[in-house]
């Protein structure tokens, strides 16, 4: 047996989206980004919706999302991700907008922006990823960086008296009467990235529906920042990272969810 | 009507898709005024309040992308705290109005006029080799007449310009002869993220290239483009320089001021004239320099402590003197004051 014996249409399990171009992701191997990025794509494609979609991508790992979607995609700042897409959702209320935030972006740097965004209801997605680090620098400590937990910045663990506590953000943002959808998910397992499949699908329907601000977190692993191989960093992340920030949905329907 | 109200209306005219701000004396009528007039209910445009300058200029950013005519206004520390995205916008080389009305430094310094903020509008401010393309009005109806123009401008070179008044202008009552009303926008450029036509490919507005070889074009392209304004937008008004020895350079609120000097001496005999830019940058040096071929001396009159008289002096030269009169920290000079200071450098 030969590849092209492999290759037919009995044997497929898995096609790459239309949307994704053929740039290679940047993303280290192992890496939850290329999971959620690839999520969004599939999610746009089956929905039909690619010519009426602009993504926004800040500053982080994801930065180089342009190169990767083919839909129209806008860098933004540090941080400003959502007063961008909040500027394109007002003059363009009927298009998709959707943005793409690492945990220093949306809730260190970018938190006003975050909660104002929330707050006003703007009726777009945020894909938040989690990983309690800042990857794109090289494994600073983040506002979510566990306790204990070392990084480049705290290199004998976060100190919690001088440093603060990690920031359980999405809770808050639940909160806020402007949010329609909060749920927190992951990509470690197949069940997992297909739970989150249907969380951003939800997420996006809702603002087909004009519900207001869906938000979607995924707590992710950042193999690199955090110094362990791709399986024991998915181990680690299941045993300290969803123990503080637990897996579920916050908010349904603009309902609170009791836990 | 104040200035600040001519500004508001006049981007309702020129068919402003957007506007997004934050409140700051002494430019605040201009949102009050797109609010209380109804601007939405009258034209469509989105009105906006956001929660800082910073989410205000990133909005606008934003509506930028999308290829609509969008603008901000806000005063001296809240363009500082727009710089960064100001610099985002010449990068991703978006078109948008940014109106300053300033006010006094450094710091919460005062809410009197100033124009203490040139170095900052036509020398940088934000990071990187960019520029605003930048011009000054001297009265209300000024502020009324660059805003359209500025849109275009901005569309023109795909480039954020600036309006950089003053506190003055934007408080004083003055009559205005108001510009037609002309559609928004129905159609957008291709660079424009819009959404994708069937059949086209993404596209991408940034500012970000790794590669700095990459970069070093991009850079280029941006600072050919500089040399077109250069070329092309420099704007400036000339009052009794024909016959001048001496002539006062100054723009905006303290051009106002200077040509009361300037006539007051004129009709004492005195071979005085006003040069006033009103392109800050693109600035006039050319101009300046023929000029100084046939004049004894200039006077640089600003309320700063010297900031456009570098302009003035890297287009003159060493042909002829420049020296400075201005005010600081919110204080504006009397027509007297300047007399005084040309019959002080200059013996007349
Ligand atoms: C104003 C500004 N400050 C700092 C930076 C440097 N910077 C780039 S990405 C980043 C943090 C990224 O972390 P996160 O948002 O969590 O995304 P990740 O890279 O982990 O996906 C920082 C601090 C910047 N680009 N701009
Ligand atoms: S640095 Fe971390 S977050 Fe960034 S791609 Fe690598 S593993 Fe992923």
């Amino acid at each position: 047996m030969d590849v092209k014996d492999i290759i037919r249409e009995e044997n497929l399990v898995y096609k790459k989206s239309r949307l994704l171009t053929d740039t290679p992701f940047n993303f280290c191997p192992g890496c939850g980004h290329g999971t959620v990025v690839r999520l969004i794509a599939e999610v746009i494609e089956e929905m039909g919706i690619e010519h009426d979609t602009v993504g926004i991508s800040p500053v982080g790992c994801s930065v180089f999302l342009y190169d990767f979607y083919d839909f129209d995609v806008v860098e933004a700042a540090h941080g400003r991700a959502t007063a961008v897409a909040t500027g394109i959702k007002r003059v363009m209320p009927d298009k998709f907008v959707f943005t793409y935030q690492g945990d220093g972006d949306l809730a260190a740097i970018g938190t006003g922006e975050t909660i104002h965004a929330c707050n006003r209801g703007e009726n777009f997605v945020i894909v938040f990823i989690n990983n309690g680090i800042y990857g794109m620098t090289g494994g600073q400590m983040a506002p979510t960086t566990l306790e204990g937990m070392k990084t480049a910045t705290c290199p004998r663990g976060r100190d919690v008296k001088t440093m603060g506590y990690p920031l359980n953000i999405t809770p808050l943002l639940a909160q806020l009467d402007g949010t329609y959808y909060v749920t927190r998910q992951a990509v470690h397992t197949p069940a997992a990235v297909r739970k989150t499949k249907r969380a951003l699908r939800q997420a996006f329907e809702n603002q087909k529906n004009k519900k207001g601000m869906s938000i979607v977190e995924v707590v992710s692993n950042c193999n690199s920042g955090w110094g362990l191989p791709p399986l024991q960093a998915n181990r680690w992340m299941e045993e300290n990272m969803f123990a503080k920030y637990q897996l579920g949905d916050m908010k349904v329907d603009g309902v609170l969810q009791m836990r | 009507m104040k200035g600040n109200e001519a500004i508001a209306e006049a981007a309702i005219r020129a068919g402003a898709d957007a506007f997004f701000g934050y409140p700051i004396t002494p430019q605040t009528e201009v949102m009050e005024y797109l609010m209380e007039t109804d601007a939405t209910a009258r034209t469509g445009m989105v009105v906006l309040q956001a929660e800082s300058e910073v989410s205000a200029i990133n909005m606008v950013y934003g509506a930028a992308s999308c290829g609509r005519r969008v603008m901000t206004s806000s005063s001296s520390p809240g363009i500082s705290l727009m710089c960064e995205a100001i610099s985002y916008l010449a990068g991703a080389e978006l078109p948008c109005l940014i109106v300053n009305v300033s006010r006094g430094g450094p710091g919460l310094g005062t809410i009197q006029p100033s124009q203490a903020d040139y170095f900052q509008t036509v020398k940088g401010g934000g990071h990187g080799d960019y520029k605003l393309l930048t011009l000054a009005p001297s009265s209300v109806q000024e502020m009324a007449d660059f805003v359209a123009l500025s849109f275009d401008l901005a569309f023109k070179y795909r480039n954020p310009v600036m309006i950089l008044s003053d506190g003055a202008i934007g408080q004083m009552m003055e009559k205005v002869y108001l510009p037609e009303e002309r559609p928004r926008l129905t159609e957008f450029p291709d660079w424009a993220t819009t959404g994708t036509r069937p059949g086209q490919h993404g596209r991408t507005i940034t500012s970000l290239n790794l590669l700095s070889s990459v970069h070093e074009v991009h850079n280029q392209r941006l600072q050919a483009k500089y040399r077109q304004m250069e070329q092309e937008e420099i704007r400036y008004e000339e009052l009794y320089c024909d016959d001048a020895e001496y002539v006062v350079v100054a723009f905006g609120i303290s051009a106002r001021i200077a040509q009361n000097t300037v006539e007051r001496l004129r009709a004492a005999g005195k071979k005085v004239g006003l040069f006033r830019p009103i392109t800050l940058y693109p600035f006039p040096a050319p101009q300046l320099a023929a000029l100084a071929k046939r004049v004894k001396g200039f006077l640089s009159v600003e309320l700063s402590a010297g900031q456009m008289i570098e302009d003035v002096k890297l287009a003159v030269g060493s042909q002829v003197p420049v020296e400075f009169f201005g005010r600081l920290g919110g204080m504006v000079p009397t027509p007297e004051e300047i007399e005084g200071a040309l019959r002080k450098y200059f013996s007349l």
